[in-house]
């Protein structure tokens, strides 16, 4: 356990702090959801009562779509100096390095998620049927992102040995995250909705549980051979 | 020179090759005869339901495929041997090649049965996710990067996309039917309820065909993939004879 956790928080808490300093894929990704908010509103009119409908998808494009631009910064800025070598020789167990990797970027996704889910509700005037489904809203959120950040972070560190990374990571990890993805939309258009989603999102909270379990155990497992040189 | 000639036995076409080969015209030709000739043409959907046969048969092979992927790479990640991962990478292009089969022949026999080229009905959206995956896959072992490394890293995907299958099935499904309460309900063996016995064996017969041409194509790979290494490794001689 030691061997574990203790690297791990480390390297959250390096990746974080690195980011306190400059703020650089944090607000990249900040100003990147706020533009892809602003083509839904050419794409789909803010005015329209039935675009409401749409909005649980939105959340989740530009969740996934934030969530790459900090996932391909994740590894790929590792190797510039040979960090990831100097990680792989340190006494640590290399799950501990995913761990910490996968925290770190489930922060930044959340925080992006904190400042853009209500910039996307003010700006398309999206009324919250009943405030007690904001708790389970909360918990679908968190769910769904896990997922996505467990496998995108293996993935990251797959697509981070090849040279176009950028290109390859989007391609490898959006077959691989359509389960998650079509159980937190189905699960937040249900909570947001309708008046007594929750029970019936509760299936789709369960296969995200699922999901996030599996997916999390592989990356566990199999991140030490996608790491040796 | 002995020892050259050894190694050019190895890449020579083994007799297991022969022998499928062998196997396989026959097959081929009859299964053709069984599905042209032989068995009914189907009442309602007429001529057209031929297709489904192929469609069938393709569809199974590529889940075979993409199993001997998953297989293959465990196999790999496990003993490092370089045999396991070849059979795994040529496995994953052949599964390839029968799912873009699988997805032609659906909508052209779908356009006449159903009136739509495509609904997204959890096995024809699975399909296409599974597509759009092993083609990642692929494009992994195109890296450019030691054969070692990329091995790995192909394994990795391979597993993790394989266990990945049934979760997207499952999670369609319930989408599916959170829509549209009324699906339909047997996908493309909706043309197969209540299967006339010579349709039934002219079905079994042209998957057990298709899983032959399977194995030879498997076989064919694998031979053009250690051609490769041996034409990369004579090359390599050419190239120190030539420096010094």
């Amino acid at each position: 356990m030691k061997h574990l956790l203790a690297p791990a928080l480390a390297i959250a808490r390096k990746d974080l702090y690195a980011e306190w300093k400059t703020k650089q894929t944090i607000t990249t990704m900040l100003i990147f959801s706020g533009l892809v908010i602003l083509t839904f509103s050419f794409a789909f009119d803010p005015s329209n009562q039935a675009v409401s409908a749409l909005v649980p998808g939105m959340i989740w494009v530009i969740t996934i779509f934030a969530g790459i631009l900090g996932l391909n910064r994740s590894f790929t800025t590792e190797k510039q100096h040979d960090h990831l070598h100097g990680m792989m020789v340190a006494p640590v167990d290399p799950s501990g390095i995913y761990i910490g990797k996968f925290l770190a970027n489930l922060v930044f996704v959340l925080v992006v998620q904190v400042v853009s889910i209500p910039l996307l509700f003010l700006l398309f005037d999206f009324q919250v049927p009943a405030y007690s489904s904001i708790f389970y809203f909360l918990l679908i959120i968190f769910l769904g992102t896990f997922g996505f950040i467990a496998v995108g972070t293996l993935l990251a560190a797959l697509a981070s040995h090849a040279k176009s990374s950028e290109m390859l990571l989007p391609i490898l990890l959006f077959p691989l995250v359509t389960p998650v993805i079509i159980a937190a939309v189905q699960a937040t258009r249900l909570v947001l909705t309708e008046q007594e989603g929750a029970a019936a999102a509760l299936s789709w909270m369960q296969l995200m549980g699922a999901y996030d379990v599996i997916f999390f155990a592989a990356g566990f497992l199999l991140f030490e051979y996608v790491l040796e040189v | 020179m002995t020892q050259d000639r050894e190694e050019m036995k190895g890449l020579l076409p083994t007799k297991l090759h022969k022998v499928l080969i062998i196997t396989a015209v026959p097959m081929t030709l009859a299964a053709l005869y069984l599905v042209f000739v032989w068995s009914p043409v189907e009442r309602i959907m007429g001529p057209v339901q031929k297709i489904f046969y192929f469609h069938v048969a393709s569809a199974w092979n590529a889940f075979f495929a993409f199993f001997i992927v998953f297989v293959f790479s465990l196999l790999f990640l496990f003993t490092k041997k370089r045999k396991y991962d070849l059979i795994a990478g040529v496995s994953g292009e052949i599964g390839v090649v029968f799912t873009a089969i699988v997805l032609t022949t659906g909508p052209i026999w779908a356009r006449s049965a159903w009136n739509t080229w495509w609904t997204w009905e959890p096995r024809l959206t699975t399909t296409l996710i599974l597509f759009f995956m092993y083609i990642a896959y692929i494009m992994i072992r195109n890296l450019d990067m030691e054969w070692q490394k990329r091995a790995r890293l192909a394994s990795v995907f391979g597993i993790i996309g394989f266990v990945n299958v049934p979760i997207v099935y499952m999670s369609i499904r319930w989408w599916e039917s959170n829509l549209h309460p009324v699906v339909m309900s047997e996908g493309a063996e909706g043309a197969g309820g209540g299967l006339d016995p010579s349709m039934l064996f002219t079905l079994i017969f042209s998957v057990f065909t298709l899983t032959l041409i399977y194995f030879i194509l498997l076989q064919k790979g694998l031979y053009v993939e250690k051609l490769k290494l041996q034409v990369k490794k004579l090359k390599a001689k050419e190239q120190e004879k030539m420096i010094s």
